[in-house]
């Protein structure tokens, strides 16, 4: 029944214009903080209206100019599927209005592509809902993934009455200039935050050395040379990844309170490692494998002891894997939550995880607590970025057969 | 002439390898046994001891010392006085001592009979001392000359005092109690319950959005790199800072969420997100999936692109529509990849603590065990009873890891 032109056109169409008038009215409320909201039953309604014209009329630029026009003027009269609020300005409801009239109308042509009036075979009608779906798909993940990341942004750019006044308004008022940054020049100044971020790195850094440099030889050990008890091994290391840091946190912070490394950098220094050697073993170990024996092979020939086989033929071959496992070990340790707050207590030694840990209290505002966020954030986002060719392949190496 | 065979038993060569492997493996075994295995023995132990948070500092002597009095000029007449008090409230202290020297230029006049003084060496003996036991002692001394010369008080060289008392985490005492009172009533039924449900839907959602995600990019346009790295962020950012961005996005009173809730009439009264039964359950699932579908996103893009294109082309000739070849062609070779995925991500959905403990900090029933764990050993201050929660945690891994070794060595060939 569905698989016919004059449904699946109106069925499609009323869904997407209820997905886009949802996400063109959340988008203009938190770029204008005015009203805007989506109408479902008319979204319904229209959509549909528009799905079964284009139908049974094409798909060609006069109908897409007309169904764009249609938008606009019933948006602007207040019965179409985005309404607006009284006091919204003539300008941003315009925008808005004209946003979604050219958005669905484009997209639905695209979308609605192959369907005729009459029955549809099976792969004009799937093509027809895929289309659909990757659409949504694509509004859904990037709407998911932005807000809660734009919310950090923004509310790290205001002050406490802007927050308070109207918590939809996410522009920013770039007329403040450096005062926008007052934040973040807060938490410099007065809460230590050039500390903690010197912290971080250094401890993330030390981590990634001391890790590589017990996990490289045991990653070889296990995936070239031959000896009983291999299996397990590599089975136990598997194993020691599923234990849960609580747990272990808990006799660690016993043990640190009694013999005085708790609150101390080293000791951190110590048991960071240690919860990164394991997954780094597991990563390499993959790599290693997959690198030809061969080569390897030759130069024990030619006179080579095993350490300099692994110094200068298996680590030169495998600096991209090298690189993945660097940047995912320095990720997790910087990230790393759990140890930094039952650990460290004095606000000297602190990580950024643990000094934005001590921001979250009444009477620190709440745009200190998103810019120390932030601040948080964009190192590893920009290192991520950088290197997310690595970082995926890496993660994927050691699992992943072909 | 000897008959040629094959060597019997591991060569020389072979062993020499295998010493060499061992070598090397050496320091990755050491750390992780002081740092994974020691602390699982200590688990055990501590579980079935009666520790509280305050036992972790062993009872002591403590001692404080000050000079009282007028003395301005020689011959006035002052008071060292030393105030001891027992640390614990509820340990004895055995065998307790101190000593001091007394500064130049005081003359001690009368001693306390506990008390022995040799050329300016003080040495006193308490004996044993009750739990919270104070003591006071007071030494009258004459001031001479030489003391007002010096400028040396009697604080400035530091009493030195001994006393053995027992450490709860070593001596003999063993209780099951911590167990009982975990086990006991319904509240352990709610944190099974509530850990499970955590666990089955966070898993089986952060795997079907990732499979969403990976079929939404399973093919090249441009910018599909941007939106990879995209779609990556919630993973790789640090989990404080987003999960103090939901908080606040979500806030009940001033958050983004519920004001755009309202203005859209969705609701007519704001909504606390993460302080209602049942809703921060559900919320906290929510934000596990949203942070960690890119994990299986990622593997599963992996695997989908190391499939061979030929196949779906000859299905395409054979006339299968695209919801058949997904369902016929791609689910199939995706099933290894998504029960090792699942298998994964149940046993570390399960071990997840710190999502739950900044969101809601287990209130509001959210607390699952690992939670729990933190709960009774840091906010009842139970240490013996945190250990034990671990205990039970630890038992529930070692049921999956069993299942799971045995599945994935098929998976993996491992």
């Amino acid at each position: 029944m569905i698989r016919r032109g004059y449904i699946t056109g109106p069925v499609l169409g009323a869904l997407w214009m209820l997905v886009l008038s949802i996400t063109v009215a959340v988008a203009m409320s938190f770029t204008t903080g005015d009203a805007f909201r989506p109408g479902a039953w008319l979204s319904v309604l229209w959509g549909a209206i528009a799905g079964g014209v284009m139908v049974r009329f094409g798909r060609g630029r006069a109908i897409q100019a007309g169904i764009l026009m249609a938008v606009v003027v019933l948006v602007l009269v207040g019965i179409g599927p985005m309404l607006t609020g009284v006091e919204t300005g003539r300008a941003a409801r315009m925008f808005g209005a004209a946003l979604l009239g050219a958005g669905f109308a484009m997209s639905l042509a695209a979308i609605l592509n192959e369907v005729v009036p009459g029955k549809l075979t099976r792969h004009e009608f799937e093509g027809a809902v895929i289309r659909f779906l990757t659409g949504f798909g694509y509004i859904f993940f990037t709407a998911i993934v932005l807000i809660p990341f734009y919310v950090m942004v923004m509310t790290s750019f205001k002050n406490q009455s802007e927050l308070i006044q109207n918590p939809l308004d996410f522009s920013v008022d770039l007329s403040k200039g450096v005062e926008l940054f007052r934040s973040y020049d807060e938490l410099f100044t007065q809460f230590n935050f050039g500390t903690y971020l010197l912290n971080s790195f250094f401890i993330s850094v030390l981590t990634v050395f001391i890790t590589l440099a017990f996990a490289i030889p045991g990653a070889y050990a296990v995936a070239r040379l031959r000896f009983s008890g291999r299996a397990a091994f590599s089975r136990s290391i598997l194993l020691i990844y599923m234990v849960p840091m609580i747990v272990l946190a808990l006799p660690i912070y016993i043990a640190f309170s009694m013999t005085g490394l708790r609150n101390s950098f080293w000791g951190i220094v110590m048991i960071y490692p240690v919860t990164t050697i394991p997954v780094a073993l597991y990563m390499l170990q993959g790599y290693f494998r997959g690198l030809p024996a061969e080569i390897e092979e030759a130069g024990l020939m030619d006179g080579l002891s095993r350490m300099a086989v692994i110094w200068k033929i298996t680590l030169p071959l495998s600096l991209p894997a090298l690189a993945s496992v660097s940047l995912y070990v320095f990720m997790i340790a910087w990230n790393e939550f759990l140890l930094a707050f039952m650990l460290l207590d004095d606000p000297s030694k602190f990580t950024l995880t643990r000094g934005i840990a001590s921001l979250n209290s009444s009477e620190i505002p709440r745009q200190h607590l998103m810019a120390g966020s932030v601040i948080a954030t964009v190192p590893i986002m920009a290192l991520f970025l950088g290197l997310e060719r690595f970082m995926t392949k890496g993660l994927t190496a050691g699992s992943v057969k072909g | 002439m000897a008959d040629i065979q094959p060597p019997i038993g591991t060569g020389p060569l072979a062993k020499r390898e295998a010493r060499l492997a061992w070598g090397l493996l050496f320091p990755t075994i050491t750390a992780v046994a002081l740092v994974v295995v020691l602390p699982l023995l200590a688990i055990f132990w501590i579980s079935v001891k009666p520790v509280e948070l305050a036992d972790l500092r062993a009872p002591e002597v403590v001692l404080r010392e000050d000079i009282r009095g007028d003395f301005d000029t020689a011959g006035d007449e002052a008071t060292i006085r030393y105030r001891l008090r027992n640390s614990s409230q509820d340990q004895p202290i055995t065998g307790v001592t101190f000593s001091d020297v007394i500064p130049e230029g005081l003359t001690v006049l009368s001693l306390d009979d506990r008390c022995n003084i040799e050329v300016r060496a003080l040495n006193c003996d308490f004996g044993d001392w009750e739990p919270g036991l104070r003591e006071t002692l007071t030494i009258p001394i004459l001031v001479e000359q030489a003391y007002l010369d010096n400028g040396l008080r009697p604080q400035d060289s530091p009493a030195t005092t001994t006393g053995t008392a027992s450490n709860i985490l070593t001596n003999s005492t063993f209780t099951l109690d911590n167990f009982a009172r975990i086990f006991n009533g319904d509240e352990f039924v709610e944190v099974l319950w509530v850990t499970l449900f955590y666990t089955v839907f966070g898993t089986i959602g952060a795997l079907q959005v990732g499979l969403f995600a990976a079929l939404l990019l399973n093919k090249s346009f441009k910018g599909q790199g941007i939106l990879r790295g995209l779609y990556f962020f919630p993973y790789v950012a640090p989990v404080i800072a987003v999960a103090f961005a939901w908080l606040i996005l979500f806030d009940p009173f001033s958050g983004s969420a519920n004001a755009l809730l309202l203005q859209m009439g969705v609701t007519s009264e704001a909504i606390n997100f993460f302080g209602e039964r049942p809703l921060a359950l559900i919320m906290v699932t929510v934000f596990e999936i949203w942070r960690y579908f890119p994990l299986s996103f990622l593997f599963i893009l992996a695997r989908m692109q190391s499939i061979d294109t030929d196949m779906y082309e000859a299905a395409d000739m054979d006339g299968a529509s695209p919801f058949q070849q997904f369902w016929y062609l791609s689910v199939p070779q995706l099933l290894g990849i998504l029960s090792v995925l699942f298998l994964l991500r149940f046993i570390w959905t399960f071990n997840k603590f710190d999502d739950i403990f900044l969101l809601t900090g287990g209130n509001a029933g959210t607390r699952t065990l690992t939670v729990n764990v933190y709960e009774q050993a840091f906010a009842i201050s139970n240490i013996g009873a945190g250990a034990a929660v671990a205990v039970v945690i630890f038992g529930c891994l070692l049921t999956f890891s069993i299942f799971f070794l045995k599945y994935i060595s098929q998976e993996e060939g491992l």
